[in-house]
């Protein structure tokens, strides 16, 4: 089995890597294209990106969303911006500065050859962006803007205001919906992928949930893309959309596509603290605040009590009585450290009882000097819409009080694994984006995540996938009456029908948070033995319950969305037990997966690379039966590995 | 605060809808009008688990959990809808529904939620409606017609920074249906504008802007929008203050178009 983790990386110096691969991989004839077809699940910028840039190829192409417009995928929230090597700026930056930041903020567990492809196709991201009508901030001279992230000393993101990833979805929104109505596209939205068919070991197809009617339906290709985002709602309360969910890259895992380093999820420090137990989600302050906002918490501790009191505000406290602590302790990059480190640094004070609001679980993001600095005018240009969002929830106006922010979670980087050509384990079966493992190993550097969906999708698979599909024109269309098809449909079918007979006492929303607690209590910002120990053995036992337990409302074929919720908490209760064995096995910290065993006298994470410089990739052995470790060790021939400093 | 709901229940496209009413109790204030929805519903399913334990609710029979769309929670998917009190996405001005928090209502209000009532918007189950048409109205021409690759360097053509903040502010568009729910005609102008407008700011989307505008217009009119009669309710009702400027700049380019032929 270990043979099938090939990563396929080619040889020779990092640089050629790509451009040699592309000239060695096989190429589809235009005519052959047109008899071939593809399905791609999700239309986040990997999934819309893909389809688009397929169906321009000439492949026929089904892709499938479960909102009611592919304009609705949860890409749409990326607020701060996307990273590009440009240098624009004229700041010193290269293809190989954003190829080692991203290395370096990943805490060296993620593969040099894909990242540095990554890096390179980041400027052709742009470029097709502004091509398609993205209308990205300029500056007078009618030249595009940057600003910083963190994890960075340059200026290299791109943006749009506050509403980066809104802009670039409808960018490829936009080339999807003219690949649609020029029919090399097929759009399914309201549709549910919920199995993975696979004929000779090879994907051949899908079944899936018409959820407006209910129905069960199949569909075939000769190939199936996976770009249906992260799984960060294991945790019931994260940034991440209501309905986003790990089901459809479940799916593939149970039928084989091994799964890569679910443990690493990532928390964003810039989020609305959480208020009280009725809420549904977190909302997140983009990263971009951290450019000229300052992160602080009183110094003293009486200060720190009156705050949680509610008897005085963060505005009355003078300058020399606060701490700000990140650029106390990462003077190099003060409020722009990596996401990881800016949370658990948060963590740490409030830990400490230095928290600032009712619950001691926030910290301040304050604007006063920045106003000072710039003006009103500049602030509220850069980030005016972020300030609106903030009044309208908190009720209070960040010109005149400090925002108060907590980490919450907000993206996952493990996932799917795949080799370089984005293939997973399953021959014909790829993952982009968020869905797949790939590029940001331990931690995703801000305004990294759009950059890698529209990479895999404009840019990578579109060439890639040529490679596997190049041996296949000859074989007819798939068909959907196979007895692979019909015993899928049917296996669906009778998962729904148990889940819809089990008529139990407790709610699928009541289990989900009951789960999220489990995942954020022992698999979240701080992780030992004995706690993750602890979680398997709770989600087993929430699993058995939820089996045998769970009240979903309605009927199976009609428009049901107690019913959708079911079938994704029913995966969360799987993936929330692989991810906490994966963050058991893995006995070292780094990036945002954090052993308590494994740190530094300061509280730093400590890495372990004689012994977990590897990708874990999972196999799944079948229900309740322990999944199988397999490890693709990483090998760094051109970034020099180190321990991540942020302080000089 | 507690508060009085009067519900839209309708089983699907065919059936005939009706009000249900129901009662939320403890409900904070800063909830949000979507979480208190969510309250709503785990209420609705405990009744129906346990008829006795629960019943501080609703008295009467009612239809189990409330559908409705939503999904971001950040006023930007556009995915979440609602008549609360006839006014599109509630009273506040200038936010979708999700970003609607109960501290704008007074404690024992009853608030009256219905779906989109459009001709362009079947209803598909209680307060869940079917917008594909908006996606139907963009495959018609509401792109820039590039494939992947082979476009020139990102800063090779400038633009001007007024024409870029401009267009940005066309794109603040979420493609909520607001505008055509508001609309006394069911007019799709604001949102096929805000496109049209988008694009044509734009050196990029200058080239196709007349066809553009020609093709989306004609498939809104195919579709069944109304015709705009400058009664700018739409703009009042959009959660992104999508100015009806662009409906002027639109009604140009058609015109331009229009003499063309």
């Amino acid at each position: 089995m270990a043979d099938k983790l090939i990563s396929h990386i080619p040889d020779g110096p990092l640089s050629e890597k790509w451009t040699k691969h592309k000239a060695q991989i096989k190429v589809v004839s235009p005519a052959n294209k047109r008899k071939m077809e593809i399905i791609v699940i999700g239309t986040g910028l990997g999934g819309a990106s893909a389809a688009a840039s397929l169906g321009e190829l000439g492949y026929n192409v089904k892709v499938f969303c479960i909102s009611d417009s592919p304009r609705r995928a949860h890409s749409i929230a990326a607020q701060g911006g996307i990273n590009a090597a440009k240098n624009y700026q004229n700041d010193n930056d290269s293809i190989y500065r954003l190829f080692y930041d991203t290395i370096k903020g990943g805490d060296y567990r993620s593969r040099e050859g894909n990242v540095y492809r990554l890096a390179e196709v980041s400027n052709n991201i742009i470029d097709q962006c502004v091509a398609q009508g993205v209308p990205f901030a300029r500056d007078y001279g009618g030249l595009l803007d940057n600003r910083s992230f963190g994890g960075a000393q340059v200026s290299r993101t791109f943006y749009a205001r506050g509403q980066t990833g809104q802009q670039l979805l409808l960018g490829a929104y936009a080339a999807l919906n003219r690949q649609i109505a020029k029919g090399s596209v097929k759009s399914y939205p309201r549709h549910e992928m919920l199995d993975l068919v696979l004929i000779n070991g090879e994907a051949k197809g899908i079944i899936a949930r018409n959820l407006v009617t209910g129905e069960i339906e199949r569909f075939g290709a000769h190939a199936v893309v996976i770009a249906s985002g992260g799984y960060g709602n294991v945790y019931f309360l994260s940034t991440n959309a209501m309905n986003s969910n790990g089901s459809a890259a479940w799916q593939c895992y149970k039928k084989g596509a091994f799964f890569g380093n679910p443990c690493f999820a990532q928390i964003h420090p810039t989020c609305i603290p959480i208020h009280g137990d009725q809420q549904s989600k977190l909302t997140l302050m983009s990263e971009s605040l951290r450019n000229d906002g300052r992160i602080w918490v009183p110094k003293k501790i009486e200060d720190a009590k009156k705050l949680q009191a509610g008897e005085i505000k963060g505005s009355q406290i003078p300058d020399e009585d606060r701490d700000y602590y990140l650029e106390r302790r990462y003077p190099a990059f003060g409020n722009l450290v990596p996401r990881d480190v800016a949370s658990r640094a948060a963590k740490e004070r409030c830990d400490a009882g230095y928290g600032v609001n009712n619950t001691g679980k926030a910290v301040f993001l304050d604007f006063k000097d920045a106003i000072k600095r710039l003006g009103r005018e500049v602030v509220d240009a850069r980030y005016g819409n972020l300030f609106d969002m903030y009044k309208e929830i908190n009720d209070v106006d960040p010109h005149e009080e400090p925002m108060m922010i907590y980490p919450a979670i907000h993206y996952t980087m493990g996932g799917i694994w795949v080799d370089y050509n984005l293939m997973t384990t399953i021959p014909g079966l790829y993952a982009i984006g968020e869905a797949n493992f790939s590029d940001h190993g331990g931690n995703r550097l801000g305004a990294s995540a759009l950059m890698q969906g529209l990479a895999d999708g404009y840019f990578i698979l579109p060439y890639t996938i040529g490679d596997y599909l190049a041996s296949r024109f000859k074989e007819p269309k798939t068909d959907i009456n196979a007895p692979e098809f019909v015993e899928a449909e049917n296996a669906v079918k009778a998962k729904i029908e148990k889940l819809m007979s089990i008529k139990g006492k407790k709610t699928v929303d009541a289990i989900h948070k009951e789960l999220g607690h489990i995942m954020w209590e022992y698999v979240g910002m701080a992780r030992n033995e004995a706690g993750l120990k602890k979680a398997i053995e709770l989600i087993q036992a929430l699993r058995k319950e939820f089996w045998s337990n769970v009240y979903v409302a309605g009927d199976t074929n009609v428009f049901n969305q107690e019913l959708e919720k079911a079938l994704r908490v029913a995966d969360f209760l799987e993936i929330g037990e692989l991810m906490a064995r994966d963050a058991l096995s893995r006995n070292e910290s780094c990036g945002g997966h954090f052993r308590e065993e494994m740190q530094t006298e300061e509280g730093e994470t400590k890495r372990d690379d004689v012994n977990y410089m590897y990708v874990s990739a999972w196999e799944y052995k079948g229900a309740d039966v322990e999944p199988e470790l397999h490890k693709e060790p990483l090998k760094f021939e051109f970034a020099h590995v180190a321990t991540r400093n942020y302080k000089d | 605060m507690n508060f009085t709901l009067k519900v839209w229940r309708q089983k699907d496209a065919q059936s005939k809808g009706h009000f249900e009413t129901y009662q939320v109790t403890n409900i904070s204030e800063g909830t949000s009008f979507l979480e208190m929805m969510d309250i709503l519903n785990e209420q609705l399913i405990n009744e129906q688990i346990d008829p006795v334990a629960f019943s501080k609710g609703c008295k009467e029979q009612h239809s189990g959990p409330v559908s409705f769309d939503h999904d971001c929670r950040e006023g930007i998917c556009g995915a979440c809808s609602l008549y609360i009190n006839g006014r599109a996405h509630g009273p506040e001005s200038a936010v979708t529904t999700c970003q609607l928090y109960m501290r704008k209502f007074k404690d024992g209000q009853t608030i009256v939620i219905e779906p989109w009532r459009s001709a362009g918007f079947p209803i598909i189950k209680d307060l869940v409606v079917d917008r594909r048409a908006y996606d139907k109205i963009l495959q018609a021409g509401g792109f820039i017609s590039v494939n992947t690759g082979g476009v020139p360097d990102a800063n090779a053509i400038p633009i001007r920074k007024e024409n870029a903040d401009k267009s940005m502010d066309a794109s603040s568009c979420v493609g909520c249906g607001a505008c055509a729910a508001t609309c006394k005609n069911g007019s799709a102008m604001l949102f096929v504008a805000a496109r049209v407008s988008t694009l044509a700011l734009l050196p990029q989307g200058k080239i196709e802007a007349a066809r553009r505008a020609k093709a989306m217009v004609a498939k809104m009119d195919e579709l069944g929008f109304g015709a705009c009669t400058n009664t700018r309710a739409c703009e009042m009702e959009c959660p992104k203050k999508i100015s009806v400027s662009n409906i002027a700049r639109l009604n140009r380019e058609f015109l331009a178009a229009k003499l063309k032929d």
